[in-house]
């Protein structure tokens, strides 16, 4: 285990995935289970936690969207620039060999299921994997997903210009009533799509697991920022993936979240 | 079973344990929890009369000799503590609530202190010595005796208007020349106990590759087991100072024998921070459960009655 201070590594390779996302690729010492995050640094401007696209063995990969005024800055960084990382942090997706699973994804919720994905796929499990966006030029790793044995690509996009016109929720739900039977259900998106994912889970009692992410400072524990009401539990160490029951005790899992002085917001 | 209770400011913890401020703080669930896992009491995050923005992340970084951070006293103002300060004391968990307070100057520590009095926190405790916002506001008020005093008598003066009886406890700076000559001119003007110590610097990190200092504020305190033998020392030279005076220990206590060593020289309660990063939550049971390993070997029917004990 390291320590929990940024490492420095140099950038290996970039590929721009859509017009706001950029993969990164580098070295480090610490294998990463899918699901889990890196803080990642950008000297003397910021650090935020972001989700684990991919772990090869010995390269990371993290698909960040350019949004914020760090990730822009992030988005000039070439190969050989440093960022720093540490963790990784949290809890884990997981399966059983052989499992049929639904992957809902929404948004850059693709990254972290699209590595559980190739890693449950080489367990025999059979994939259905529902990618949502808003239109086809936003989804994520849709050849990657493609070319993923056991696996069939379920894509939906809010435009119809790609898949199922509508959400990914809706497309999974018709894919139930057509017959389709799950062992395990993981999703990853917006909290809301999420929520919905929750619902229909529970009432058709299928094993589910849940990333709940809150606004984190620290990462391991201590800040504060990211406990969840009323179970008061930290969402960087507990989460951010849940299963559906400790999700569905979270009062404020599809209501409200807070920001980072503690101030809560509705979705 | 040794009885574990200790009365602090006519307040009465069921163990010397005090979840300190600045960790898990910031809400009435995340407090609750840790009353959950075992602690006497908890200390909510500063809190400001209005919104006060902290410092963009890195803010907390650690290993396994420290921690430093520059989280920046981050707080959304007075109406969301009334709201999580209200829902912790509906939940009734039995264990008091300490409300440390931060201002930016002595008359709006009076301000703040008279608004959170009103939501009837247990005990009133002002953060006169955070070290990680002087870039924003200049040496903290714990540095300068005649400062201290002052915050502390408007304070009083405030709440004695209101006939709040609440107990003001003030969270002295170690990082003073005379540390004890501070205590004092407190205590003159109408404290009713310490926190010794907040964090000691600020320090600082750099990372050699980009070359760059680790925290975005570039400094930030210090905390960490290293640092228990300063409180120690702190807590033993002002208990011999102004031996009436009740104390909360803090500093590098990780370990039952570390909150014995602090109670011993003269804390009648134990702060818990930096630790919960070494031990996990489950610190406090785990403290306690110690403590009452060494009572039993020992001998000791009452924990209390081994505050102040060391001469």
């Amino acid at each position: 285990m390291l320590d929990n201070f940024p490492h420095a590594v140099r950038i290996k390779k970039i590929i721009k995935e859509t017009p706001l996302v950029r993969s990164y690729f580098f070295e480090y010492p610490v294998r990463a289970k899918p699901g889990q995050f890196v803080n990642v640094w950008v000297a003397g401007i910021d650090e935020k936690p972001m989700s684990i696209a991919f772990d090869d063995g010995k390269n990371y990969m993290l698909s960040i969207a350019a949004i914020g005024d760090m990730t822009k800055v992030l988005a000039h960084k070439k190969v050989g620039d440093y960022i720093g990382i540490r963790g990784p942090y949290g809890t884990h997706f997981s399966w059983k060999p052989g499992q049929r699973i639904a992957m809902l994804a929404g948004g850059y919720g693709a990254g972290p299921l699209y590595f559980a994905a190739s890693k449950a796929v080489a367990q025999n499990c059979h994939v259905d994997f529902f990618l949502g966006a808003r239109s086809k030029q936003h989804l994520l790793f849709s050849a990657q997903i493609k070319k993923l044995k056991n696996t069939r690509f379920l894509p939906s996009t809010n435009d119809g210009s790609a898949g199922f016109h509508g959400t990914s929720v809706a497309c999974w739900a018709e894919q139930i009533k057509k017959g389709a039977r799950y062992a395990r259900v993981m999703t990853c998106g917006p909290e809301l799509m999420m929520k919905a994912v929750s619902d229909i889970a529970w009432k058709k009692k299928i094993d589910a697991q849940i990333s709940v992410e809150r606004y984190m400072k620290c990462g391991f524990g201590i800040c504060g920022n990211c406990c969840v009401d009323d179970l008061g539990i930290t969402t960087c160490q507990n989460g951010t993936v849940m299963p559906n029951s400790v999700a569905r005790k979270i009062k404020e899992f599809g209501a409200y979240h807070r920001d980072s002085v503690g101030r809560k917001h509705s979705f | 079973m040794a009885d574990l209770s200790v009365n602090f400011c006519g307040v009465k913890f069921k163990n010397p344990l005090v979840l300190a401020s600045g960790i898990l703080g910031i809400t009435a669930s995340s407090w609750r929890n840790v009353v959950r896992h075992g602690a006497g009491g908890i200390t909510t995050k500063s809190l400001w009369l209005h919104e006060h923005k902290g410092h963009r992340n890195p803010v907390i970084i650690a290993n396994e000799h420290y921690m430093l951070n520059a989280v920046g006293v981050p707080d959304a103002g007075v109406n969301k503590a009334r709201e999580e300060i209200g829902k912790f004391l509906a939940f009734r968990t039995g264990a008091p609530l300490i409300a440390n307070i931060i201002a930016d100057t002595v008359h709006n520590f009076g301000e703040t202190a008279a608004e959170i009095a009103k939501i009837k926190p247990d005990i009133l405790e002002v953060n006169i010595s955070c070290p990680n916002v002087e870039d924003e506001f200049g040496k903290p008020f714990a540095c300068v005796a005649a400062d201290a005093a002052r915050v502390t008598k408007e304070v009083k003066s405030r709440l004695k208007k209101m006939r709040f009886k609440i107990p003001v406890i003030i969270k002295l700076s170690p990082n003073v020349e005379n540390i004890v000559e501070i205590a004092r001119a407190v205590v003159n003007a109408g404290a009713d106990g310490l926190t010794v110590m907040n964090s000691v610097g600020p320090g600082m990190a750099i990372n050699i590759e980009t070359r760059t200092p680790i925290l975005k504020n570039k400094v930030g305190g210090l905390t960490g087991p290293a640092l228990k033998p300063l409180a120690v020392k702190f807590i033993y030279d002002i208990h011999h100072a102004l031996p009436k005076t009740p104390i909360i220990g803090i500093g590098g206590v990780l370990t039952g024998a570390d909150a014995i060593e602090l109670m011993m020289a003269g804390a009648t309660l134990v702060g818990i921070g930096t630790g919960i990063y070494y031990r996990g939550i489950g610190i406090f049971k785990k403290i306690t459960d110690e403590m009452q390993t060494w009572c039993k070997a020992n001998h000791v029917k009452r924990l209390s009655d081994l505050i102040g004990t060391v001469s």
